[in-house]
């Protein structure tokens, strides 16, 4: 397949592999943003081949993992009402509320539904009319040209029994407020190139700046990661802090313009809480009043949720990468993705379910 | 959830509105939402996430990316070739 074998050619990884080795001279941690990447990178075993310097610490790039809790169970509370059809990405499903998943809702009776594109949701809007249709709409800027436009569409076709549960995250204020805490060690950061393929680079700059810290756009295929870290070990070696793109072939430093329209007139910035993180400031989108009508938050009231995290879970220092997944001590003990205690163990882009899935079980404590 | 796979342009319409197109990833062949690409035509290859194109990847770049690594190796070689043989 065109795009894709050329980007996984061993050979050419191995020649991107030895240049690192090559320009390396002392110790670096890198962070990668994304959840999709930090999966490449434990599944092609970056962190094995990468010189004993490099350390890639794992971000919280996982919209999955921190849409919070309260919004979990939100989610539970609507998905089980007779008179809504919810719908959401296949990753949600399983992902721990404080009693229940969206799988167990399901099977309880709840219409839950895996869509492929938040567009299928309005087709089943217009099929079921006696029917509330619910979207649970989560993810980064990468997701939000999709969620935007279902939104926008309901609107002005008029499909008023469609409504969506935002959780939109935005990277730029998460990689600030990484930056801005006191036990940070990231000195350098591989920028989500799928963010950056709608959003552009031009946020970035500024962060570069402040932090004095090198950003490099990156992409997912093997190919594009070592050429993502090799620039990144460059900069820093060569002491630049540049927003650098190292994914040319879809990122302009302006982005998709449409679709940053479309996202700009659905949604408006807020503060959002972010699961085992906390509140960060503007790091949200939420629906423009004039979208009211089809804010399932406002549209279904839930009564008081009991809300309760896992005593267990150490997932959010695993998120703001202080902490590896294999040295947390419920990881494959109390937390597997059978049973997990927190979302990045059954995300696909969870950093625990990416560990347990390539057996990163080596750094348990006691060995 | 920010996974994008590539696929190619095979058919470009308009539905409810919407500038939709069906794209060939390799085989299999879905339908994909085309409104945030509106340059793209028949043939081009995009990245779609969750049925929709995010862009039109750019084959220029494409091709550069992967000569520049071709010339990261020759160097390679050639400074390797430049070092002796340990005794």
């Amino acid at each position: 397949m065109k795009h894709l074998t050329e980007y996984r050619d061993a050979e050419k990884v191995r020649v991107l592999l030895d240049e690192i080795a090559a320009v390396t001279t002392q110790p670096w941690v890198i962070m990668e943003i994304c959840g999709g990447q930090t999966h490449s990178i434990i599944r092609h075993g970056f962190d094995q081949m990468l010189p004993p310097e490099i350390e890639l610490v794992h971000g919280p790039g996982c919209p999955v993992c921190v849409t919070p809790l309260e919004l979990i169970d939100r989610a539970l509370a609507i998905a089980s009402r007779p008179d809504v059809i919810f719908t959401s990405f296949g990753d949600m499903l399983r992902v721990p509320g404080s009693k229940k998943d969206l799988f167990q809702i399901k099977s309880e009776g709840g219409d839950v539904r895996v869509v492929y594109s938040p567009l299928d949701c309005l087709q089943i809007a217009r099929e079921n009319p006696d029917k509330e249709v619910v979207f649970f709409g989560v993810g980064f800027e990468t997701t939000a040209p999709a969620n935007a436009m279902a939104v926008m569409q309901a609107h002005e076709q008029g499909i008023d029994n469609f409504s969506m549960l935002v959780s939109h995250v935005r990277v730029p204020p998460a990689i600030e407020a990484l930056l801005s805490s006191p036990e940070n060690r990231i000195q350098a950061f591989l920028a989500a190139g799928h963010v950056c393929t709608v959003m552009g680079t031009w946020e970035y700059d500024p962060l570069a700046e402040k932090f004095n810290v090198p950003m490099v756009v990156t992409g997912f295929e093997p190919v594009d990661l070592a050429r993502g870290i090799l620039h990144a070990v460059r900069q820093l070696e060569e002491g630049r802090a540049e927003v650098e793109n190292a994914y040319e072939r879809l990122v302009v430093p302006e982005g998709n313009i449409p679709a940053q329209q479309v996202i700009n007139a659905v949604f408006e910035t807020c503060d959002r809480k972010w699961r085992g993180v906390g509140s960060i400031p503007a790091s949200g989108w939420k629906l423009r009043p004039e979208f009211a009508a089809h804010d399932a938050e406002t549209r279904f009231a839930v009564g008081h949720l009991d809300v309760v995290e896992s005593p267990l879970c150490q997932a959010g220092l695993v998120l703001q990468g202080r902490l590896k997944p294999n040295e947390c001590p419920a990881f494959g003990v109390e937390c597997t993705p059978r049973t997990p205690l927190g979302a990045p163990m059954v995300s696909s882009e969870g950093a625990c379910a990416a560990y347990y899935q390539f057996g990163r079980v080596a750094a348990k404590a006691g060995d | 959830m920010c996974l994008g796979v590539p696929g190619k342009i095979t058919e470009i319409y308009e539905r409810e509105g919407l500038r939709m197109g069906r794209i060939d990833f390799g085989g299999i062949v879905k339908e994909a939402c085309l409104a945030y690409v509106p340059e793209a035509e028949i043939g081009d290859y995009t990245l779609i996430h969750v049925g929709f194109a995010l862009n039109v990847i750019d084959e220029q770049e494409a091709l550069e990316t992967l000569s520049l690594l071709r010339e990261i190796d020759a160097l390679g070689e050639e400074l390797g070739a430049d070092i002796p043989a340990p005794e």
